[in-house]
């Protein structure tokens, strides 16, 4: 039943896992005995678990996604500590230890943390944008959640029962065959990540069938809000390139499994076609993330600018050419793995082209910005400060697009630099611009405005600090992923990086008080009228929170930018819209399916 | 039927004939929009097109990884370690046969949905249970096959070919299964439920995974079992 497990997989020995696991357990168990005693449980049953509503599912999935970018950021600090104390010494990790933890840090960060909160943010926003009542299939739409959820479960039991990988966030062949790594770490990887890859795939389905077939009367393409238009981009990879993650992670499953030889380096197996594989999945993954959080910004410039976004066509095409164009861009991953000169260049030259979309929609932000009534508050100092971080990553990206250059910085510190300038500096920085600017729709109260620029200039300080040192390390020639180091000629720029690690923990103290501030002064920030920015797409036009059913009659929309065009010509006339006829309307009963399937052991036997 | 005095239901009767299913056929042109069928601005789709167009989001994902396994053998097609070539182990007469049964069932099975179509319960249930059964001699074959490779010691540890080999005739096979066990469900629930909206909806999703399988079965018999059989 337990298979390779038994108790030996505790780790009794080794204090750091150990203490975290007891605090964690210790944690968790608080949390359900308050439940249970606070009687809880039926609210919670009936509201968020069995609940198909796509706003509640979505406030789900960023809740997950939150938690583990914590997770993911205690690994950070782990690594970061470790590199700095182990300069010509062992360090307080142990290399099988350190090897988990960069495993875990990109694993979580990517597919558990950051995955959920742009699920998220498409399940929350689209069907309110599109002026319609929920997603295509809001069973199903459960069913995804819980499975990234049960997913998410799995890489955490690991820090308590057994190990994880230690190959890396890809688990490169023959490295993670059984032969090199016989122990369950890459299994955990195998299952969590095959099981939260389903969700996320059904949630894709979900988003493509939503928005090209669930447009409330009058909302044509060309009218949709940018973001619905980037949740669809990035939902079409998703269903163009999960399904290759799923026959990546089943052959590997089958080699480790069976004794198959898809990956392995004896009898005719190829580790090559691993790395092709993943990486066909691995870059349009970081497009599928950044692309709704271009859709973020492009909702926050033109609403804090007081002007529609400058360019919404031009917009659009650069949306749908990086979509296509990330299919075609992922062998930059290995230019040093032999391909040939040839192929090289072309994936050199299609990693440059893409950045020309994305430099159009930086032009775009720009403009919307320029002669508009800009407001310097929250959501758009993030939107701001993204636009320099992301410039900075674009530029070192397409110099390592560059072949004979990347040859020099691959798995360098410049490497781990430049995608985090772009992921953290783009996703991350667009994921809390967005808590900030929908958090009143979703909860009806503001965020406190003090605590927020705060948090965003600590994290923006922070993240430079912590960041531009590695640029320079790689170009000083150290490589990534080093357990300890032998060249004192690094240690200055470690330290430094350490100490910007350290405001970013303000940072994120910044953010907790902020959440925990507003919470208590919810009364003075509630928002009454459910438009507290001033919006310009249909989610304003409800109230917040809204009605679980969000519109009491579906809307008819009439040109671009639906919400402000109804406000208007309220101004205009002088007079609010005529009182509608209501009708009945059907909603989808909640559904326990999802929950069942994700955690029930008999599920998969007996549905 | 007096045409003369009712225009607006002559119209919805001409409506109905002419795109029963509220596909839109008719809404690209100069004519009036089709409403249910989520074009351009005309609102939300029907929720039967809405199943339909979900399903075949899935499948064309279903069809991207069935194209990883075809790129895995296509890359370990002669990788085959000092062992059995891909020529040396295809057996011609025995796939035509299952190709037949396959490719018979999917004609059996659009001849069911005619029969939803009609919502004629019987013979649903009798073209359902032929494609069952024709699904079954396929599924058995191909088992027979596996069953005497391996007798010969030719098994998927053998090399990087047999590895993508049975990976790839096998992840459709496990379809085809997965599909048999689905019709089950379906006849079962056509006879208890009857025709119901949603079960209707269901079969609509069936047919199409069906008659996927057989477009990769086609893709499966020319690449893996003809093309190999001529090397």
């Amino acid at each position: 039943m337990f298979g390779k497990l038994d108790l030996s997989a505790i780790p009794l020995s080794q204090p750091i896992p150990l203490i975290t696991s007891a605090v964690v357990i210790l944690l968790a168990l608080g949390v359900l005995v308050l439940i249970t005693v606070k009687g809880w449980w039926p609210y919670l049953w009936r509201d968020w678990i069995t609940s198909v509503d796509h706003k509640r599912i979505g406030v789900m999935y960023c809740l997950l996604g939150v938690l583990m970018l914590i997770r993911g950021f205690a690994d950070a600090i782990m690594m970061r500590t470790q590199q700095a104390v182990a300069i010509n010494a062992p360090g307080y990790l142990p290399p099988e230890h350190y090897n988990q933890i960069f495993t875990a840090h990109g694993t979580i960060m990517i597919l558990f943390g950051a995955m959920p909160l742009v699920l998220g943010f498409m399940n929350f926003l689209v069907p309110l944008q599109l002026g319609v009542r929920d997603v295509a299939f809001p069973t199903f739409n459960s069913v995804g959640f819980w499975l990234t959820a049960s997913g998410a479960l799995l890489v955490n039991v690991s820090l308590f029962i057994g190990e994880f990988a230690r190959t890396g966030w890809l688990p490169y062949p023959p490295l993670s065959e059984t032969a090199y790594t016989p122990g369950v770490g890459v299994d955990y990887y195998l299952w969590a990540v095959q099981i939260s890859g389903v969700g996320t795939l059904i949630t894709g389905i979900n988003i493509v069938t939503t928005v090209l077939k669930m447009r409330c009367r009058g909302m044509g393409y060309l009218r949709m809000p940018v973001f619905c238009w980037t949740a669809l981009a990035s939902s079409l990879l998703i269903v163009a390139v999960f399904p290759v993650l799923t026959a990546t992670l089943a052959m590997l499953t089958l080699d480790r499994y069976l004794g198959f030889h898809y990956f392995t380096n004896t009898a005719g197996g190829n580790p090559m076609m691993f790395v092709n594989l993943v990486w066909a999945w691995g870059h349009p993954e970081v497009y599928i993330l950044v692309l709704p959080a271009f859709g973020i910004f492009s909702e926050i410039f033109p609403t804090f600018s007081g002007k529609p976004l400058f360019g919404y066509r031009s917009m659009v095409a650069a949306t749908l050419f990086i979509c296509v164009v990330s299919l075609m861009v992922w062998l930059h991953h290995f230019f040093t793995m032999g391909a040939g000169a040839a192929v090289n260049t072309f994936f050199g030259i299609s990693s440059s082209i893409i950045a020309v979309g994305t430099g159009v929609k930086i032009y775009n932000w720009i403009f919307t910005m320029y002669g508009g009534r800009v407001r310097f508050e929250t959501p758009m100092l993030w939107s701001m400060g993204f636009i320099f971080t992301f410039i900075i990553g674009g530029l070192t990206g397409v110099l390592l697009a560059v072949p004979p250059a990347d040859f020099l910085t691959h798995n360098s510190m410049f490497l781990v630099a430049h995608f985090h300038n772009v992921i953290v500096g783009g996703v991350v920085f667009a994921i809390f611009a967005g808590l900030e600017f929908w958090f009143p729709k979703v909860f009806g109260f503001r965020l406190h405005e003090g605590w927020g620029k705060t948090a965003f200039w600590l994290a923006f300080i922070g993240f430079w600090v912590t960041f531009a040192p590695l640029y320079i390390l790689g170009l000083q020639g150290m490589t990534r992923r080093l357990q300890h180091i032998n060249f004192d000629v690094w240690a200055p720029w470690l330290y430094v990086s350490v100490a910007g690690v350290g405001i970013l923990v303000l940072g994120v103290i910044a953010q907790v008080t902020q959440l925990v501030v507003s919470i208590r002064n919810r009364e003075k920030l509630r928002d009454v009228t459910g438009d507290p920015w001033d919006g310009r797409s249909l989610e304003w036009a409800t109230p917040s929170p809204p009605p679980f059913f969000n519109f009491a009659v579906m809307p008819n929309v009439e040109g671009e930018e639906a919400y402000w065009g109804i406000k208007l010509r309220a101004v205009e006339t002088q007079q609010l819209s005529p009182e509608p006829a209501y009708e009945p309307i059907e909603m989808p009963l909640n559904s326990p399916v999802g929950i069942y399937t994700a955690f029930s052991p008999r599920s998969s036997v007996s549905r | 039927m007096t045409n003369i005095e009712l225009p607006a239901s002559q119209e919805a009767i001409r409506r109905v004939r002419e795109d029963p299913h509220r596909l839109g056929h008719r809404a690209h042109g100069a004519d009036e929009p089709v409403e249910g069928a989520g074009h351009g601005a005309t609102g939300p789709a029907s929720k039967r097109i809405l199943v339909g167009y979900g399903f075949w989001i899935f499948l064309l994902s279903d069809i991207v990884m069935f194209s990883c396994f075809f790129a895995a053998f296509a890359v370990q097609r002669d990788a085959t370690a000092g062992g059995p070539t891909i020529g040396e182990i295809v057996d011609i007469p025995r796939v035509a046969f299952e190709t037949a049964a396959l490719l018979l069932s999917s004609y059996t099975c659009m001849l069911s949905f005619a029969a939803v179509n009609a919502r004629n319960r019987l013979w649903t249930e009798i073209f359902l249970f032929i494609t069952g059964l024709l699904g079954l001699v396929f599924v058995l074959l191909e088992l027979q096959e596996f069953i005497e490779l391996a007798m010969r010691g030719i098994t998927p540890q053998r090399s990087g070919m047999l590895t993508s080999f049975f990976g790839l005739v096998g992840l459709h096979g496990l379809h085809v299964t997965l599909g048999g066990m689905w019709l089950a469900t379906m006849m079962a629930q056509v006879l208890i439920k009857g025709f119901r909206r949603e079960v209707v909806h269901r079969l609509i999703c069936f047919n199409l995974f069906w008659h996927a399988l057989d477009i990769v079965w086609i893709g499966i018999f020319t690449i893996v079992y003809l093309m190999g059989s001529g090397a």
